[in-house]
């Protein structure tokens, strides 16, 4: 019997270390061709700030993380993620909680489903950034209008993934519950909730990304601080050098609160993971 | 296979460079936006002015391409991709000069005499500022201009709240937040200005003319540019100026202006009362060479390096050398980037192009 390929075609079984290799390559080939890229530019003006050198955006960085800004006194980086993350925060937050409450009302009691599901995926449809100016106008465009910029990016589509995987809890399980005695109500919040916040743990790491996307944009618009409104302002004198860094630092963010959930679901949740495969 | 890995790494690699250097060709592209002061380029595009010009100079061709957002339109000539964009004395030093590309304000166009001011409710002077909140676009002129109307009134930037607002969105918001806040404030330029000032109960307490000559609008290009250009790109200015002065050819330049800045012809000309624009060749090179640039140069560079417009980084304002026509230097002489000629403009009033 042939052994299977490492890399090419259906059967291939790349072994371990090959595995780490694959997965570094786009990296270190991203990185090598930004390095040389920016090499030809820094040779040609020692200035260019479009793409700096690694030690000019470890400096920057170094500024914002550790020297108290002359002019406001604060900690850049450290105002800027903690202002982000409590709007992100409080906005999924909200989104999650007020999702998974209505997701799981509309998914097991039929009238409700009527009454309100065709207006849920109406309103998930409409881009947010659209209608901006009347969020503006309504919610102000402090604090609130951001928070509820994510909020309403974000709470209409967990609503109708819940309400998706409520319906698909099967019928048979919901008759026996009633049988054995279950109230409506205790259906709802002891058969039904149990079983649906992996999902909503799921759509949560989804919808991060869309919430990110808010942030950034309601920051752009008006604020005093965050990683968004840092991002905006210094565009104004293209200093990438900081730029490149707050990108990163949101990726990395990202992914830790990213992996934090899916540390959760693995623990907690180990059955549904399992259901999944 | 490792060999083969390593010519695809080099491949991609240089191809990307390849890709990124070709750009510049034997076509000349500059970058506008829009701006009262700045339509003009719509005119001299769309009427042959340009390509008269270029044909007289032997060029092949200059493009006038319209990038539909100020700061990115600087951006894009920073990082190479244009030959000259128009931009603010202020956005010419920070951006590029301190960038490390060596520009020259080829053609001074206009001084702002009242296009950029400061607006608030309930509230008739600069100190009625102290404790409130202002939308302004931070770091841009407007931020230049509150600075020194609150220089002059013997107050600082602490005195109150700065919140950065997208030009796209200030003069809806300020509208909308008039009716919950009567302490609203707002710094920006025109058309928004005069959206703003429509509001009811809003004043403007200062602007620009007060500080008249300090925002110079100027068309900034690569100080390596071929002369050809240089010579054309101001040739075609002066045209299409003459054009805009005169009583029997202004109507159909300034129609053509009105359009292009989105507006009626009435709304334009209310623009241009409010934009000292340089008409004569010859004014705008004395106003070039004389010695309130150099004044007004040394107040935008301790702006721009007090609040960071150098890099966070920088160690002194003296960092970047800014030339003025009589040969001075402010700065560093050995890092010239921001030069101010009035060469072309004073053979266009010559009449040598």
């Amino acid at each position: 019997m042939p052994t299977p390929p490492k890399f090419l075609g259906i059967h291939a079984s790349p072994p371990n270390w090959l595995r780490w290799l694959l997965t570094i390559i786009p990296f270190a080939l991203l990185v090598i061709i930004y390095a040389l890229a920016s090499d030809t530019r820094q040779r040609e003006n020692p200035s260019d700030k479009l793409l700096p050198t690694a030690s000019k955006m470890y400096d920057a960085m170094q500024r914002a993380a550790f020297e108290e800004n002359a002019r406001t006194g604060e900690y850049q980086l450290w105002t800027d993620t903690g202002a982000s993350l409590r709007r992100i925060g409080i906005g999924l937050g909200i989104a999650a909680l007020c999702g998974l409450l209505c997701g799981l009302n509309l998914g097991i009691f039929i009238g409700m489903e009527h009454l309100f599901l065709p207006f849920v995926t109406f309103v998930s449809i409409i881009p947010p950034l659209a209608v901006l100016p009347i969020l503006f106008i309504v919610f102000g465009v402090d604090e609130l209008a951001k928070v509820v910029l994510i909020f309403i990016g974000t709470f209409p589509l967990i609503t109708r993934d819940i309400q998706l995987t409520v319906k698909k809890i099967p019928r048979e399980q919901i008759i026996k519950a009633c049988t054995l005695g279950a109230s409506q109500t205790s259906l709802a919040y002891r058969i039904v909730l149990p079983q649906i916040m992996p999902r909503l743990i799921e759509t949560v790491r989804i919808n991060m990304g869309p919430a990110w996307l808010f942030l950034i944009a309601a920051e752009a618009i008006a604020a005093t601080n965050g990683l968004g409104y840092r991002i905006f302002l210094v565009r104004r004198y293209l200093a990438m050098d900081l730029i490149i860094p707050y990108v990163l630092w949101i990726v990395l963010i990202g992914a830790v609160v990213d992996s934090v959930l899916r540390l959760i679901l693995r623990t907690r949740y180990a059955w549904y993971l399992e259901s999944q495969e | 296979m490792k060999k083969g890995i390593r010519s695809l790494i080099i491949t991609a690699a240089v191809s990307v460079l390849l890709a990124s250097q070709a750009i510049a060709g034997s076509t000349h592209r500059i970058a506008w936006s829009h701006y009262t002061g700045w339509e003009p380029w719509a005119y001299i595009q769309e009427s042959g002015i340009m390509d008269k010009w270029a044909k007289k100079y032997g060029l092949d061709k200059v493009e006038i391409v319209l990038v539909n957002d100020y700061v990115e339109s600087i951006n894009l000539y920073t990082s190479g991709q244009f030959d000259g964009c128009v931009m603010t004395n202020m956005d010419a030093l920070t951006i590029p000069a301190v960038g490390g590309v060596d520009s020259t304000a080829l053609i001074v166009g206009d001084f702002s005499n009242g296009n950029d001011g400061v607006v608030l409710m309930n509230g008739s002077s600069v100190k009625d500022l102290a404790g409130r909140k202002m939308r302004i676009v931070q770091l841009s002129v407007s931020h230049y201009l509150l600075t020194r109307a609150l220089d002059m009134n013997g107050m600082k930037e602490k005195d109150l709240t700065l919140i950065n607002t997208s030009d796209a969105d200030i003069a809806s918001i300020f509208a909308s937040e008039v009716e919950k806040d009567p302490k609203a404030a707002v710094t920006t330029w025109n058309p928004l200005l005069m959206q703003v000032r429509n509001v009811k109960g809003a004043n403007l307490v200062f602007d620009s003319s007060q500080i008249p000559g300090e925002i110079i609008d100027c068309l900034v290009v690569k100080s390596s540019a071929p002369e050809a250009l240089k010579k054309a790109l101001t040739g075609a200015w002066y045209e299409a100026m003459a054009k805009m002065n005169s009583p029997a050819g202004s109507k159909e330049a300034l129609e053509v202006m009105a359009k292009s800045a989105g507006g009626t012809l009435a709304e334009f000309k209310a623009q241009l009362k409010t934009t000292k624009m340089f008409y004569a060749p010859a004014e705008a090179a004395a106003f070039a060479a004389g010695e309130q640039v150099k004044k007004t140069m040394d107040y935008v560079r301790s702006f721009s390096f007090e609040h960071g417009l150098y890099g966070e980084g920088a160690p002194s304002k003296e960092l970047v050398g800014i030339a003025f026509p009589d040969g001075a230097v402010l700065g560093d002489k050995a890092n010239v980037k921001l030069r101010f000629d009035k060469t072309y403009m004073q053979m266009a009033a010559d009449g040598k192009l």
